[in-house]
């Protein structure tokens, strides 16, 4: 409770949280939808916001506000799940490079490196292209994560090296401590504050690709996400015909969510540790 | 010798590496998949209300796999993968004929070279002096509000930035042009109306680039100096009696410099990716907007041929910064 006592005395830590605790809700909202996401021509089409429809109808004749619960919900389950398994590649690569050393450290670093230099925004539209008719959210996700570890594995290794030059490892080695307990009991500890703040960092980079692949029509256009329902009113010439209210509310809400979600683990490691900020750079 | 043993050797290797990685996983990804190209296309040519008669799709079909190089085994396709590559073969583009998609690619290049280098001409310098400074007077009140502008700023991905600079710029209030790299049939020719007509296309997305890559290198940078502040030789140099000025310039800004030179050659991936995406975003036409073209027509090979030239100028990008970091890091030359 300190903890949290201490985090929202950080204005931004306070300001993150409520925002996204109000993506969450919203995305909660989408569960008590009246109409199926899906379906076009619910409503009447084009309407301005107004009392019945609290951010206006769309030119496919569906619900702005209730689109957009559930293109945040979709967005927040894509990012978590391309973050959740991106984590566990990243862990294991940063442990066991930063442990073992020597080759594997080499060839898993330069696995690594390779992924951070080559263009991966050409690789993840040709992989969308060829993916492209058994496109779903989970399909998605997974492509995000086995492209979005490199930099965290790195940054987790820095750390992994520096921990095993202690003196705490040596004496859990010489009292007979295995690898694996060594790992998951000692370290594990000091690394989960920098995991944590990798996680919503990579969260963001993975809804960040999710729109850019849904702008080019990479992923299934049927299922509402961020991006979808900008590529939507794209396509439908929303920014022409002046539907600022089917344009922006996309836009803004990733604006919120990408700046809400980037406070958030600016403030948590700082809070953690000070000398993290130079390790974060340049995700 | 030391120096070309331990620093050179081991950066053309890695050049090398990295070439044949990425080339090799190119070759490799379409044939993991389930579906071949081949089908691909021809599904893609038949939803376009294309009739086919049976006997044309075999023709097709054969023509196409030898197109793709889907002709053998896959050691044998592999090899002459390699051997189309290094005669610069990358055949012909689908969906505009019988134009190469060397030629195509040639006459996208310089458009996102020219973006890509003024952007990064102007950001990087502007974003690290300005960085250096705010982390050096971090107390200053124009230093947090810079710094909370770069907040804002940097979380942003490419395309929701440069979208909503379109909207701003280009739409609410329409002070620039929304689309292309020039007025539509305008003929490129090197005088002053046709400089000027692209420099105020260009103007968006070379805006939109600075922003984002500069937020991106005042954040890093002001973080480096931060922690340069707290080495000795600054204390030494305050109490020796040296000008702030002298200080920030000469011997902190200098010192942070060095992990920027690096941080640029490690992303320079992405911000490559970045300037592919805001070209999206403008309609530019550059690599970006020739890639979205290919991905509406389904144009498998004109993504191959991009993609294979972007690892391969990526790579010798990073490859020349890493030959020049001994000119501006003395440690390296003399170990």
């Amino acid at each position: 409770m300190n903890i949290l006592r201490d985090l929202f005395k950080d204005y931004r830590f306070l300001l993150s949280f409520s925002i996204l605790l109000i993506l969450l809700a919203l995305a909660v909202t989408a569960s008590f939808c009246p109409y199926d996401p899906t379906l076009t021509g619910v409503v009447p089409r084009d309407m301005k916001p107004s009392a019945e429809y609290w951010l206006g109808t769309d030119s496919k004749g569906q619900d702005v506000f209730w689109q957009a619960t559930f293109a945040i919900r979709n967005s927040l389950i894509i990012s978590v799940i391309a973050a959740l398994i991106s984590r566990v590649i990243a862990v294991l690569v940063g442990m066991v490079a930063g442990y073992v050393g020597g080759i594997t450290d080499r060839v898993l670093m330069f696995l690594s490196d390779s992924l951070l230099v080559i263009p991966l925004f050409l690789v993840l539209v040709m992989m969308s292209m060829l993916v492209r008719e058994y496109m779903n959210l989970f399909i998605l996700a997974l492509l995000l994560s086995v492209f979005g570890w490199a930099w965290d594995a790195r940054v987790i290794r820095s750390l992994i090296l520096s921990l095993r030059e202690r003196e705490f490892t040596k004496t859990a080695i010489l009292s007979g401590t295995g690898t694996v307990r060594l790992v998951l009991n000692e370290y594990m500890p000091f690394t989960m504050p920098l995991i944590f703040s990798t996680v919503i960092n990579n969260m963001a980079w993975a809804i960040g690709y999710e729109q850019t692949l849904a702008i080019l029509g990479l992923v299934n256009m049927n299922i509402p996400t961020l991006g979808t329902m900008l590529n939507w009113a794209i396509s439908y010439q929303a920014i022409l015909l002046r539907h600022w209210w089917w344009i922006l509310t996309p836009v803004l809400l990733s604006v919120f969510l990408f700046v809400a979600l980037y406070w958030l683990s600016v403030s948590i490691s700082e809070y953690l540790d000070p000398r993290t900020r130079t390790q974060r750079v340049g995700t | 010798m030391n120096f070309v043993k331990r620093y050179l050797i081991p950066r053309l290797i890695q050049y090398l590496l990295v070439i044949f990685l990425g080339i090799t996983a190119v070759f490799i990804i379409p044939r993991l998949l389930p579906n071949d190209p081949v089908n691909t296309m021809i599904g893609v040519m038949q939803a376009r209300g294309q009739q086919l008669e049976p006997g044309a799709i075999d023709g097709m079909v054969t023509s196409l796999k030898e197109m793709y190089g889907l002709e053998g085994s896959w050691w044998e396709q592999y090899v002459a993968f390699w051997g189309r590559l290094f005669r610069g073969d990358f055949g012909v583009s689908f969906f505009q004929f019988p134009t190469t998609v060397n030629e195509m690619v040639g006459r996208a290049m310089p458009w996102t070279l020219g973006l890509l280098l003024t952007a990064t001409v102007i950001n990087w310098p502007l974003g690290n002096i300005v960085g250096g400074l705010a982390g050096y007077y971090s107390r200053k009140p124009w230093s947090r509000v810079v710094d909370t502008i770069a907040m804002i700023v940097r979380p942003q991905p490419y395309y929701i930035f440069a979208f909503a600079l379109l909207l701003i710029l280009g739409y609410a209030i329409p002070w620039f042009p929304v689309a292309g790299g020039t007025e539509i049939g305008r003929k490129i020719a090197f005088n002053w109306p046709t400089i000027k007509d692209i420099l105020r296309h260009s103007f968006l997305p070379a805006l939109s680039l600075v922003i984002l890559g500069g937020a991106i290198n005042f954040q890093t940078m002001k973080l480096i100096v931060q922690n340069v502040n707290a080495e000795s030789f600054v204390q030494y140099a305050k109490l020796g009696g040296v000008t702030e000025n002298r200080i920030v310039g000469r011997y902190v800004i200098r010192n942070a410099l060095l992990p920027q030179i690096t941080g640029l050659a490690l992303s320079l991936g992405q911000i490559f990716s970045g300037a592919l995406i805001t070209e999206i975003v403008f309609s530019y036409p550059g690599l970006g907007g020739l890639l979205f073209n290919a991905i509406v027509n389904g144009d498998y090979n004109l993504i191959m041929g991009i993609t294979v030239f972007s690892i391969v100028g990526i790579a010798t990008a990073i490859l020349i910064l890493d030959l020049l970091y001994p000119l501006f890091d003395p440690r390296v030359r003399y170990t």
